[in-house]
């Protein structure tokens, strides 16, 4: 194996353990810090299948965002779209062997990569140009939305020009990487560009503005029932803090019967 | 600082988005508290000399406690979804006044203290030391904030900023630089039992003389009872009523419904209070010493149901934090709640709010109106923001927008309302919520209640809307100081009880006090 495909198979290893370890231990954060209080915004569901229908509208359709900005919106909705199908499409290269004929359905999803960079510049656009947008961002904002344009750029310049890398390569590099038989891969400028701007992309997830991902499935806000006379909703440090004070809980509310 | 000049905001004809000014709203902030407000709720008396210390400790031991607090700080992905919801934002143009930016105040730190990015790459992503410029900051901005929820309404993630407005304020009054206003009231609140300071004697003078002119006016005894054993309902409703106009006019309306329903009720003098002014300062503690005074005096009276008077806030905690902080409530499983729960009566729900009273006995035809008596009235409804976006009535999705206006328009003809992106779910804040309700921050208050009044001002072009009704306290005084900056009758804004009042027929002439006698004896 060249030095390179040394170094990217390390670097694959090592992006993926920093995605994993750190995503699990956020995961972890939001699972064991308690939401004391029911804090559902409106319109809020009563039921739990209420929840379910809300958050599903919410990371399918960003119904939320969908009410406050139409551009971002349309621009936000096309980049996530965009990216989901492309890396749907993308787990052919991870493939080990010959493929399933049901890729062929999958095969039409390149062109979602012209929606995810339509929607990166549409996002990039806002950014810089509405004043307001302007004044939230940090050159963090700017930077990521530049190597995810890159990253869909350069993987379009390699599927629709005759900038073409040997995905026969690639194929055996990728599946190899599943499958501890590593390969050499493609040394193409575009195609090393786009890897290790993929391997940054995992790297950082797990402490950048990235954690939107889980964030939205753990925000009391939204997957919360609206059920608060009904049933008693108490945090496991509220309740300590009530057991723990049954004394003096006794001096303020009179002595119980 | 308080007489700082300031322009009033002309309406527009239509709400535009401004463009961003910065530091227009800079500035020291409300009144300080001092030692003599902080100390009883535990705060330091002045800025400590750790303070950094201090905070920096607060903000970690927050955000292991609230979960709100963690994740919002981790998922805003500045997409700006939220920079032209804030009122406060469309009325000043102050950039801090954007929620991602308000709450940047906070996360700046947060990233610089507690994220790896933060504390390796602070340019790169924002992080800002905690230092007495961010504090103060942090002290004007974190009071520009009314905790109305409507950034939350439109962020992808649902994002709060009132979680981390309130969590900002918990770590300004650990440090010792508590709000006067909040910090004094809560004294009162939770050593007299309301925010007036209006002791048992007081209140009962003012309760007699109200049925006094009541009976003259109507001929009708209606009873104020206070302090009743072993009455049915206690209403707990927020202590502008017993004295303030146009609140007082409300409390009337409750206790002629009471009457005409001939259910035996009563306030109490210990827990005379609906307001929690606790959720301000984003204290769960001191919250849940406000509202035990509640669960006490439920259980002294022996009450089988709770009832809420017309306050936002105060029926949000009702709502959706008494069963959690006191039991008051159902489906409890603790010991604790359990005791309260078995007294209550399970048909009910506990805490109900008189809308939701009302609502039902027009419902089952139990009260009979006039609604010829506000024929002089063009009516259209405030949704209150913690009404509207943190709680619900009726038990039936969006029943807290639905009931108040059944109720409205089951006592009048002339109903409207305003503009769909300004009510329901997407409400405008009166601009007085939140802790705001202070003389010393009228510019933000005035500036901040643009939004509504342009919407006001619409309703009245289109269909001569000369009533403003709202359910909550804070509302109906913030609306009297600012209607007429913008050129409105400050008496249009009324309680939904007043136009209740109004149109209600009485039909029982005598109170049929038996039910309250029997009580009275039981207590003897």
């Amino acid at each position: 194996m060249s030095a390179i495909s040394i170094i990217f198979t390390a670097l694959f290893y090592l992006s993926l353990a920093v995605f994993l370890i750190g995503m699990a231990r956020k995961i972890y954060q939001y699972t064991v810090t308690p939401a004391p209080l029911k804090i559902p915004t409106a319109p809020t569901p009563l039921t739990q299948t209420g929840v379910v229908m809300r958050m599903a509208r919410e990371v399918v359709l960003f119904e939320s965002l969908f009410k406050a900005n139409k551009w971002t919106w349309l621009f936000g909705w096309l980049f996530h779209v965009g990216l989901l199908l492309v890396l749907i499409r993308h787990a052919r290269y991870f493939w080990p062997g010959d493929l399933p004929e049901i890729f062929l359905l999958v095969q039409p999803f390149k062109y979602a990569a012209f929606a995810m960079v339509i929607g990166l510049i549409g996002l990039m656009g806002r950014r810089i140009f509405v004043e307001r947008i302007r004044y939230i961002s940090a050159p963090s904002d700017y930077l990521m939305l530049i190597m995810l344009l890159i990253i869909g750029i350069s993987g379009a310049v390699m599927t629709f020009t005759s900038n073409h890398t040997d995905v026969i390569m690639v194929k055996e590099f990728a599946s190899g990487l599943i499958t501890f038989s590593w390969a050499d891969l493609p040394t193409e400028v575009h195609f090393l560009v786009h890897l290790f701007l993929v391997f940054v992309l995992m790297a950082i997830f797990p402490i950048s503005k990235l954690l939107h991902v889980p964030g939205i499935f753990f925000s009391p806000t939204r997957n919360q029932v609206d059920d608060a006379r009904k049933k008693r909703h108490i945090s496991p440090w509220a309740l300590k803090q009530e057991q723990e004070h049954v004394v003096k809980l006794d001096e303020a509310l009179g002595k119980d019967e | 600082m308080a007489a700082k000049e300031f322009d009033i905001p002309v309406l527009p004809t239509y709400l535009e988005i401004p463009e961003i000014n910065e530091g227009v709203m800079e500035g020291d902030g409300p009144f300080k508290s001092s030692e003599q407000f902080q100390n009883p709720l535990g705060f330091p008396g002045e800025k400590v000399d750790n303070w950094q210390e201090v905070a920096i400790e607060k903000m970690g031991e927050l955000k292991s406690k609230y979960r709100s607090v963690q994740v919002f700080l981790d998922s805003c992905v500045k997409c700006g979804a939220c920079t032209d919801k804030c009122h406060y934002f469309l009325g000043s143009s102050d950039p801090k006044n954007m929620p991602v930016a308000r709450q940047d105040l906070f996360r700046s730190v947060y990233r610089r203290h507690f994220t790896f990015a933060g504390k390796h790459f602070p340019k790169l992503v924002g992080a800002k030391e905690l230092d007495d410029e961010m504090l103060d900051d942090w002290y004007n901005y974190f009071h520009q904030c009314s905790q109305c929820r409507r950034c939350s309404v439109f962020c992808p993630y649902g994002i709060d900023t009132a979680e981390i407005s309130m969590a900002a304020r918990e770590v300004l009054d650990a440090v010792g630089v508590g709000q006067k206003y909040c910090n004094q009231i809560l004294g009162k609140a939770i050593t007299i039992g309301n925010n007036l300071g209006l002791p048992e004697p007081a209140l009962r003078d003012t309760l007699l003389d109200l049925e006094e002119e009541i009976e003259e006016e109507t001929g009708i005894a209606v009873k104020y009872p206070l302090d009743v054993k072993g009455a049915e309902i206690l209403l707990i409703t927020p202590s502008a009523d017993f004295f303030a106009e146009p609140h007082i006019d409300g409390l009337i309306g409750y206790g002629k419904v009471f009457h005409e329903d001939g259910v035996s009720w009563t306030m109490s003098s210990y827990a005379s209070e609906g307001a929690n002014f606790g959720m301000f300062i984003g204290s769960y503690d001191i919250m849940r010493k406000a509202a035990l005074r509640i669960r006490k005096a439920a259980l002294d009276l022996e009450v089988s149901r709770v009832m809420v008077g017309e306050c936002g806030h105060a029926w949000r905690v009702a709502y959706s934090f008494w069963n959690t902080l006191t039991g008051v409530g159902a489906g409890a499983t603790d010991e604790y709640a359990l005791k309260l729960q078995n007294q209550l009566d399970s048909r009910y729900p506990q805490p109900q709010h008189i809308i939701e009273y009302t609502h039902d006995l027009i419902q089952r035809g139990k009260l009979k109106f006039d609604k010829s008596e506000n024929d002089d009235r063009n009516v259209t409804f405030h949704d209150s923001c913690n009404v509207a976006r943190a709680t619900n009535m009726g038990g039936i999705p969006n029943g807290q927008f639905i009931l108040p206006r059944e109720v409205i328009k089951a006592v009048c003809n002339n109903y409207v309302d305003m503009e769909r992106s300004t009510i329901k779910e997407s409400t405008f804040c009166c601009g007085g919520g939140g802790g705001l309700l202070t003389d010393d921050l009228m510019e933000i208050r005035i500036k901040g209640a643009m939004p509504r009044m342009q919407a006001l001002k619409e309703v009245e072009k289109t269909d001569g809307v000369n009533t403003l009704v709202a359910i909550c306290a804070i509302c109906k005084s913030q609306f009297s100081k600012v209607l007429p900056k913008f050129d409105f009758d400050p008496y249009m804004i009324v309680s939904a009880h007043q136009l209740v009042s109004e149109a209600i027929i009485m039909e029982k002439p005598q109170t049929d006090d038996s039910v309250t006698q029997e009580a009275e004896e039981v207590t003897e």
